[in-house]
């Protein structure tokens, strides 16, 4: 077609190569090392992996054992659902009932424990400035959300987690129940679950730290419990390396029921 | 046996089992059925999971059950609920005030972690679910985190939750209708290291009505 600057393919190469260069908020710095705004102390050629998650977006990653996952509410309004999965043998993943069980509490936070089916830990928590979190009320779904199809405008988090796990050879029976981060609900004591959505200060931010090799989902989608109209703002996640957990770190060693979860990792990987 | 099992059981009986104590059992339960579970001498935890019998990809899910009732608690009236938000079961009828879907199973491995390492050998409720899961083809994949009948885990104002002592008693049951054709998998609780049995497990009754 004459005249169209995609009317031939070397006019339509040249199209899509003018894109090069492109910013756009929501995207992965590529390469890592060169993202800004590292929390103090970390070398920019630690950074494995920066990205920030658009409102509905969603992302996978493995972690090795070691990293540290940061996860910034940039504007206040995010809510992260994660999944987690040993990377080694993803048929061991994130157990929400023993990992409030063990622990004795329903809540997340700094110094708590992400821990697997396998009664190995997966996280530790090492910071938290959002102390807003909710293990209790899971993914949102299309039943809250009409509209809420990955083709649509309102994405809801099980089809993220369903597209992000597809990238590994997982599925549906592979969805286990999850975390959501940066939205709190708390428990009445007729057992009411009562949401708090905000509005939250910008750059709210939790440390993970990866005590085996994991693959981590992420999907930012409003809180099911959440009725406003359809509302959430990006993530971001940086990651950078880091050294394992050595015996004597207070984290590791808080309870005894924790330090067991750290023990059973390092049995499992002796070899 | 007591002569009242079936008081306000609607419908003809159509299967009705003791379930030995520390035993696997699942049983398909059509839409429109009413399965009661009785807690024969009290204070017997039974965990419980439910598969949609036509896609068993689609399961309980106690964090959608959670979320449209607002509230931890299973009661009468409470929907139970799948990964797709869709309802499975609705608690028609119980005799105990309330029930738990936070606590989940108990595993060897994460006995580990609660007790210690000498627990490590005894027989859990993973093992019952898996067991009783391979007979339909379904795998650790299709684990997930399970509804305890006549089992009491109160969560404090700080988030502080344990598994104490039961509030249930010798004959209380639970009615369950299924809202579509379901496998419900169970294991009779054989945990002695906390008091979810009393630290005696137990036998349950299981009485299908159509």
């Amino acid at each position: 077609m004459t005249g169209s600057a995609t009317g031939t393919p070397a006019a339509a190469r040249e199209h899509a190569r003018s894109m090069a260069g492109l910013r756009v908020e929501a995207m992965p710095t590529i390469p890592a090392s060169d993202a800004q705004d590292l929390p103090p102390g970390v070398e920019k050629d630690a950074v494995v992996w920066d990205e920030t998650l658009a409102a509905g977006g969603y992302a996978s990653r493995r972690l090795n054992r070691g990293t540290r996952l940061k996860l910034t509410d940039v504007h206040g309004d995010a809510c992260v659902s994660m999944l987690a999965f040993n990377a080694e043998q993803p048929v061991e993943r994130l157990n929400v009932a023993d990992t409030l069980k063990v622990q004795w509490n329903a809540y997340l936070g700094a110094g708590k424990l992400i821990l697997s089916d396998m009664g190995r830990v997966l996280f530790s928590i090492l910071e938290d400035t959002a102390l807003d979190h909710d293990a209790l009320c899971g993914a949102s779904n299309a039943v809250g959300y009409g509209d809420g199809q990955d083709f649509a405008s309102r994405p809801n988090a099980r089809e993220r987690f369903l597209l992000a796990l597809a990238r590994y050879g997982l599925g549906r029976r592979d969805i286990h129940p999850c975390v959501n981060w940066f939205k709190g609900v708390r428990v009445a004591q007729d057992g009411e679950t009562c949401l708090t959505v905000g509005p939250f200060p910008p750059g709210r931010h939790v440390t993970l730290r990866a005590e085996l090799d994991i693959i981590v989902v992420l999907a930012n989608c409003p809180h099911v419990l959440d009725r406003r109209e359809y509302t959430v703002t990006p993530v971001r996640a940086t990651a950078w390396r880091g050294p394992p957990t050595p015996e004597d770190d207070p984290i590791r060693t808080a309870t005894p029921e924790g330090l067991r979860s750290f023990q059973n990792v390092e049995d499992y990987l002796r070899r | 046996m007591k002569t009242d099992a079936l008081s306000g059981l609607k419908g003809r009986v159509i299967h009705d089992q003791i379930v030995l104590a520390r035993a696997p059992w699942s049983h398909v339960v059509r839409a429109g059925e009413t399965l009661r579970i009785i807690d024969v001498e009290g204070n017997q935890a039974v965990d419980f999971l439910i598969y949609s019998l036509e896609d068993d990809a689609e399961r309980y899910s106690f964090q959608d059950t959670i979320a449209a009732q607002r509230n931890i608690y299973l009661r009468a009236g409470s929907i139970l609920r799948s990964t797709e938000g869709r309802p499975m079961m609705t608690i028609l009828d119980t005799a105990v005030a309330y029930h738990d879907t936070i606590g989940g199973a108990c595993s060897c491995e994460s006995n580990t972690l609660r007790y210690g390492h000498h627990t490590r050998a005894q027989h859990s409720c993973v093992d019952n679910f898996l067991m009783a899961n391979a007979a339909d083809g379904r795998t650790k994949r299709d684990m997930t985190p399970n509804i305890n009948w006549f089992m009491n885990v109160p969560v404090e104002a700080d988030g502080t939750l344990g598994i104490v002592d039961g509030i249930s008693a010798a004959g209380l049951h639970v009615d369950l209708r299924a809202e579509m054709d379901v496998t419900v998998v169970v294991s009779n609780c054989p945990q002695i290291n906390n008091p979810c049995n009393g630290f005696n497990p137990t036998p349950v009754r299981m009485i299908v009505a159509a």
